[in-house]
């Protein structure tokens, strides 16, 4: 009965009650038998009421996601994240934000700027870093995850690490590496390359002999036969990429890791001398060409190499399945400080100002065992990369085809490679705009379009010290 | 002088009259109406527009990290970076570019289209302004296509002749015509439009008489039409001044500031620092540069038009 009823109730119009000089109106009196007996009944009640738990006890997540482009790919993380919510009685939204036109980003960037949005967001490679101080550091998840799966690769500590403190946990949704992608009939016929020899299925890379002058040499040949390897040189990442690491080849850093500015250096003019030389055998267009460029070349059949994770290969084999039969992914050629593959991960993030770290972080243990990670690398076909050494064996990368093992050593299963990032080793917010500016790019073309060697390190110089601002 | 006998509560009851009769007379006048009728939009252009141009002045007087106020430090940073200038000298070769070839031929075609027969005119019209009703985003895909730097559908159609191919998005040069040709192609109609309005206002009484006079068909332009369609081609010339100087799409789309920066506008460059480049201050600082240019231009157009609207 509501209070109103009982109010109206004719037992409870007491005269006495009514009468304005009667202290006890709005007292009522509890006898002990009374209260005895409501409290009893009370206990009784609550003792034998069967105990409910709430559906999404356990409170709300929101996660922004990135939007994978390997068709059906998203639906696995869902599938996950599903499982998870329904085990932890998590009420759960899952955004998949696309990076065509550089989606993802601004949604970073809005959302650092509200201080408001999603409880975990995936970051593209320098973005935790550049959101720092707004991140949720999950060192405490992140040593258990490294202790079970194995450590992770320099690149990620680089990119995931800020003053000691893990900024995310890597996904390996959305991170690859960008190494080269061959036809195995081209390289054979004209530059006497077997990549199935250097690279064979299910062993390790044989490959001492692919450096940087055999690379040279296959450029070369290919040029000739009219099948130039397409290697881009604007500035989107692709293009920046490749440069990133034949410059970490040649040991070419343009910022140390202090912080210090090594432009004019012997190995920054090796690096651009080989470029130079690279880029009189590229398609004379290269310096407009975009992150779909060197796709559409190789698919096309005018192309002997690019440099790219296996999304190429997968275009083909849907769109024009006789070049994807001849296609290999393997490694980059060696150069004289080294072999660097570069690798760009992804972070999930966890904001501060989440309202439910907890879930968050438990979502991100549960999305980084290697069931779950096997899964999410299933549905993308092997695009995506996990950064932990233990899970880089998945079965997917040794039976996808055709041809059959055309994926083995994208994963760098044998550490054959350094897994780096473009700029690197400079700390990582000058680094993010060199790469962004694709300062590197930028001087291999200026160099290469007659600008004098002094002239293009001058130039470098001046846009380094532009980017020391703090 | 009229004595006025002191009246006790005289005073106290007036405004209780004024504002009865007041709001009755405010609802009622026109001017009252139209601000409330503009209300949304002005709430509109608060929110959207004035708030964060403010905010953007806010995060421009701040350091890299947004955690210190430095004043003007961005703006004087970017006073002495070589790219900086470039942009500044790309966006007036852009801007003032594209605006004048865009008023010209929008000049000759609205003459064309006054010329055509009334019957046929509305689909010339219609046909005409599909460039400017298409969003831009949508349009400079295809031009994105038609200059491929690998399978150009242009060069393609040259090598039929024997010429090309041309770079057009891979030499300076040449990306710079082909951002300002995509952007002509595409406010063109505007100016057209506006112009037709304006021709078909001026009276044609005007040219009989300058006919009567003597005048052949080129004093009749310079004399008659020119003079009468100055404020239009003022107030479209600014609009689009600041429209095409305040463009992204296009360069972004086209060539994304490339080869080596030599199409970078100031939006594109603002984007680049600001959001690829994880450096907001210095990106709004780059995006404020472009007030003062514009303000400039208005000042000088508005006053021209405001001048020659006194005199008439």
């Amino acid at each position: 009965m509501s209070d109103d009823a009982k109010s109206l109730d004719p037992k409870s119009l007491d005269p006495k009650s009514l009468d304005a000089k009667s202290p006890a109106r709005s007292r009522t009196k509890l006898s002990r038998r009374q209260f005895v007996a409501a409290t009893a009944a009370t206990t009784a009640a609550l003792v034998t009421a069967p105990y409910v738990r709430g559906a999404h006890a356990a409170g709300k997540l929101t996660m922004g996601f990135w939007d994978h482009w390997v068709p059906g790919a998203n639906k696995a993380s869902q599938d996950l994240v599903a499982e998870w919510a329904a085990k932890e009685k998590v009420e759960v939204s899952i955004d998949y934000i696309p990076s065509q036109g550089n989606k993802n980003l601004l949604t970073i960037a809005a959302e650092a700027q509200a201080k408001s949005g999603h409880d975990i967001l995936a970051m593209p490679t320098w973005w935790p870093h550049a959101n720092a101080e707004l991140l949720e550091p999950v060192n405490d998840i992140m040593e258990p995850l490294i202790k079970q799966n194995g450590e992770v690769n320099g690149t990620v500590k680089y990119l995931g690490q800020a003053g000691g403190k893990w900024l995310g946990v890597p996904s390996c949704v959305g991170s690859q590496i960008k190494g080269p992608c061959s036809r195995i009939d081209l390289l054979k016929q004209h530059a006497g390359i077997d990549v199935q020899e250097l690279y064979p299925v299910g062993q390790p890379a044989k490959a001492d002999g692919w450096t940087t002058d055999s690379f040279l040499k296959a450029a070369e040949a290919c040029h000739k036969a009219g099948v130039p390897f397409g290697i881009g040189l604007g500035e989107t990442t692709d293009s920046v990429d490749t440069a990133g690491a034949f410059f970490l080849a040649f040991g070419a850093q343009l910022v140390d890791a202090k912080g210090d500015i090594k432009v004019k250096s012997d190995e920054v003019k090796q690096a651009l001398e080989f470029y130079k030389k690279l880029i009189s055998f590229l398609p004379p267009d290269v310096a407009a060409w975009d992150d779909a460029s060197n796709n559409k070349w190789l698919v096309s059949g005018r192309g002997a190499m690019i440099m790219n994770p296996p999304s190429s290969w997968a275009v083909a084999k849907r769109d024009a399945p006789q070049i994807a039969e001849q296609l290999w992914t393997h490694g980059f050629p060696k150069g004289p400080k080294g072999r660097y593959a570069p690798f760009l991960p992804y972070f999930w993030n966890i904001w501060a100002f989440s309202k439910n770290k907890e879930a968050a972080k438990s979502l991100l243990v549960f999305l980084s065992q290697p069931d779950s990670v096997e899964k999410m690398v299933n549905a993308s076909g092997g695009y995506d990369l996990p950064a932990f050494e233990k899970l880089t064996t998945f079965k997917v990368w040794a039976e996808a085809g055709p041809p059959k093992g055309t994926l083995y050593h994208y994963p760098n299963p044998n550490n054959h490679q350094t897994l780096s990032i473009a700029a690197s080793p400079a700390p990582p917010k000058i680094a993010q705009q060199i790469y962004a500016q694709g300062t590197l790019t930028k001087m291999c073309l200026k160099y290469a379009q007659g600008a004098s060697l002094n002239d293009t390190l001058a130039w470098a110089e001046g846009e380094c010290e532009g980017f020391m601002r703090s | 002088m009229v004595d006025i006998p002191y009246q006790p509560g005289r005073v106290a009851a007036a405004p209780a009259r004024r504002r009865r009769g007041g709001l009755a007379t405010m609802m009622k006048r026109k001017s009252m109406v139209a601000f409330l009728m503009t209300l949304p939009l002005i709430v509109l252009i608060g929110v959207l527009v004035v708030y964060p141009a403010f905010y953007a002045v806010h995060l421009a007087t701040l350091n890299k990290s947004m955690q210190r106020f430095v004043g003007l430090a961005n703006f004087q940073f970017l006073l002495k970076r070589d790219t900086f200038w470039l942009v500044v000298q790309q966006s007036c070769i852009f801007a003032i570019t594209a605006v004048v070839f865009k008023a010209l031929l929008g000049f000759i075609v609205a003459h064309f289209v006054h010329n055509v027969p009334a019957k046929g005119q509305r689909k010339w019209r219609g046909m005409l302004l599909v460039p400017w009703v298409i969003p831009p985003a949508m349009s400079t895909l295809a031009w994105l296509w038609l200059f491929d730097p690998s399978y150009s559908a242009f060069n393609y159609t040259l090598g039929l002749f024997g010429a090309g191919p041309i770079p057009w998005t891979g030499d300076a040069a040449w990306a710079r015509f082909s951002v300002i040709l995509v952007n002509i192609w595409y406010g063109a109609p505007f100016f057209m439009i506006m112009y037709l309005a304006a021709l078909k206002s001026v009276p044609d009484q005007l040219y009989e008489a300058a006919s009567i006079d003597g005048a052949n068909w080129w004093q009749k332009l310079w004399y008659v039409t020119l003079p009468m369609m100055r404020n239009i081609i003022a107030i479209t010339t600014l609009f689009s001044l600041i429209v095409t100087f305040a463009n992204f799409d296009i360069v972004r789309i086209l060539t994304a500031g490339g080869p080596l920066d030599h199409t970078h506008i100031f939006a594109t460059w603002a984007f680049k620092i600001g959001i690829e480049g994880s450096d907001i201050p210095l990106g709004a600082s780059v995006s404020l540069f472009m007030v003062p240019i514009l303000a400039v231009a208005a000042i000088f157009i508005l006053r021209d038009v405001h001048k020659r609207g006194n005199e008439s």
